[in-house]
C-alpha cells in the first residue's frame, strides 16, 4: 500500500448461520473454492431461531455494518420448527427497525441450505454490496462522550 | 356513577359473603382529588371503600402474576384484556379468577388535567357523561372530557370487558370509527431519518428509571433481562444507543401481548412517546399474523407459534 493513502473503506459483516444448514452451506462454499467477499464473521448458532433479536441490535451496537442472519428453508429445519418460529420474529423486527430508521438492507435474512454453496456466495455477496451502498453504520452505534 | 359505585359494592359484598373471592383489588379514593389509589379488600366490610370514577386508570392486572387464592378483580376493557393474557401465559387459573367487569369512557390524563388546571388546586370534581367540573377555591371550570382523554382512551375499540363473570352497568357502545393507528401511519409515512430523528429524540429523554417496564401489567418476570448483571445483557451506560436497544427490546417484549392500556406513557416521568413503538409492533403483529392481543383466550401469543405460510418477503 502507498504510503499516506488509507485503504478505501470496506463493511464489517456479522453473519448468523445454522449449524445444519447455512453453515455447511458456507462450508461447502469454501471445500469448492468458491469466491466471496471476505468482509463477513460468522458465527455459527445451533439454528436461526437460536438468534436472539438482542444478538443483532448487540451487533449493530458495536459498531458493525450489517447482519446477516441465515438459516434453513422453510420445513428443513434440524428441529422442524425453529427456523419458523424465527421467521415470525424477524418479521416484526425487520419492520421495527425500518420504522425507527436503521436503513432497509443493514439486517438482512436468508434461507441457504447445505447443499447451496452457490447460492450462500450469492447472498454474501448481495448482502456486502448492499451494505457497501449505504456506508459505515452511524445508527444505534453505542458511542460514549 | 352514584349508581354504579353502590352496585360494585353490593357484587364486591356478595362476593365474599358467598365465599367466591379471598381478596378483591379494586382503586380507593386517593390523596387528593383526581386521585385513586388501588386497594386490597379482604373482607366484605373493607367493599365500602371502593370508589369507582375517571380516575381509576392503574390497570390493575398488573398485580396478578404470582397472586395465590381466589382473586376478585375490577376491570375496564384494557384490563380485561390483560387478564385474558395472563390466563393464556398461565400467570393463574381461570377459577381462580373472579372479574368484575366495567364499562369504562375513557380516563382523564394527569398531564392534560394538569395543564388545564395549570397549577391551581382543586378540591372537589364533578363528574357528567360529557364534561368534568373541576371546582376549587376561586374558580369552578367546565372542561369536555374528551379533551382530557389520553391517545390510548380517544381510540380505545373495546371499552367494554371482553372477558368477565359479573358486569357492573350496562354494556356502552364502541368506539366503531376511531383510527388507532393514525399516528403510526403519519411516522411511517415520514422519511428514514425523520424517523429515526424522531426516535433519538424521544429515547433521548429516557432516564433509564424502567418505569415503565415496572407498570406493564405483561413485564411480570421474576428476573428482567435488563437487571442481570452475569451475564449483562443490556449497556448501563448512558450512550443513547443503551437507552435505545432497551427501548426496542422493551417493545419487542410486548409484541403481540401489549393491549395499549397505557400504563407504561402514563408512568413515564420524562413523557416519552412509548406508543410510537408499542402501536407499531402491535399495527405490524395484526397486519402480518392477523392477531390481536387480549381477545380471544383460545388463540395462543403469536410469536409462539407460527403458520408454515407466514409471509417472508422480507427473506433472501
Amino acid at each position: 500500500m502507498e504510503e499516506g493513502k488509507e485503504s478505501p473503506w470496506e463493511p464489517k459483516l456479522i453473519t448468523f448461520l445454522c449449524n445444519w444448514c447455512s453453515y455447511a452451506g458456507a462450508d461447502l462454499a469454501g471445500v469448492s473454492r468458491i469466491q466471496y467477499p471476505a468482509n463477513t464473521r460468522t458465527i455459527r448458532v445451533p439454528c436461526s431461531g437460536r438468534v436472539n433479536i438482542l444478538y443483532i441490535l448487540k451487533a449493530l451496537q458495536h459498531g458493525v455494518d450489517g447482519v446477516l442472519v441465515s438459516g434453513c428453508h422453510p420445513g428443513d429445519c434440524h428441529y422442524l420448527s425453529g427456523n419458523f418460529s424465527a421467521r415470525r420474529k424477524f418479521a416484526v423486527l425487520s419492520r421495527l427497525l425500518e420504522y425507527i430508521g436503521i436503513e432497509k438492507g443493514r439486517v438482512q435474512f436468508s434461507w441457504v441450505s447445505a447443499a447451496e454453496a452457490g447460492r450462500f456466495a450469492e447472498v454474501i455477496t448481495e448482502v456486502t454490496e448492499d451494505v457497501k451502498k449505504l456506508g459505515p453504520a452511524k445508527r444505534l452505534v453505542k458511542n460514549i462522550g | 356513577m352514584g349508581q354504579l359505585l353502590k352496585e360494585l359494592k353490593e357484587t364486591v359484598q356478595k362476593l365474599f359473603e358467598e365465599e367466591k373471592v379471598d381478596l378483591v383489588i379494586g382503586y380507593e379514593k386517593g390523596t387528593l382529588p383526581l386521585r385513586t389509589t388501588p386497594c386490597f379488600i379482604k373482607n366484605s366490610k373493607d367493599a365500602e371503600k371502593l370508589v369507582w370514577n375517571s380516575a381509576c386508570e392503574n390497570n390493575l392486572a398488573a398485580y396478578i402474576p404470582g397472586m395465590k387464592g381466589k382473586i376478585g378483580i375490577i376491570a375496564k376493557g384494557c384490563d380485561s384484556r390483560s387478564l385474558v393474557g395472563h390466563l393464556k401465559e398461565k400467570q393463574i387459573e381461570r377459577e381462580n379468577l373472579v372479574i368484575i367487569g366495567i364499562p369504562c369512557h375513557g380516563m382523564l390524563d394527569r398531564k392534560l388535567t394538569d395543564k388545564v388546571l395549570a397549577g391551581r388546586e382543586i378540591k372537589d370534581i364533578e363528574e357528567k357523561p360529557e364534561v368534568i367540573v373541576f371546582k376549587g377555591e376561586n374558580f369552578e371550570e367546565t372542561v369536555a372530557k374528551n379533551e382530557l382523554l389520553p391517545d390510548n382512551c380517544k381510540t380505545c375499540s373495546h371499552r367494554n370487558p371482553v372477558l368477565y363473570d359479573i358486569l357492573i352497568g350496562e354494556a356502552i357502545e364502541e368506539n366503531k370509527d376511531s383510527d388507532e393507528f393514525g399516528k403510526i401511519k403519519e411516522y411511517e409515512a415520514k422519511t428514514s431519518d425523520e424517523r429515526w430523528d424522531y426516535f433519538s429524540k424521544q429515547i433521548g429523554k429516557c432516564i433509564r428509571c424502567y418505569a415503565c417496564r415496572n407498570a406493564c401489567p405483561l413485564c411480570y418476570c421474576k428476573e428482567c433481562c435488563v437487571d442481570s448483571s452475569q451475564p449483562q445483557w443490556f449497556g448501563k451506560s448512558i450512550a443513547l444507543s443503551d437507552a435505545q436497544v432497551f427501548h426496542i427490546m422493551r417493545a419487542f417484549h410486548v409484541a403481540g401481548r401489549c393491549v395499549d392500556c397505557g400504563a407504561c406513557v402514563r408512568a413515564c416521568p420524562m413523557e416519552i412517546d412509548l406508543r410510537f413503538l408499542n402501536k407499531k409492533v402491535e399495527k405490524d403483529v395484526r397486519e402480518l399474523f392477523d392477531f390481536e392481543a387480549g381477545i380471544n383466550l383460545d388463540e395462543p401469543p403469536p410469536l409462539s407459534v407460527f403458520r408454515p405460510d407466514d409471509p417472508e418477503e422480507f427473506i433472501k
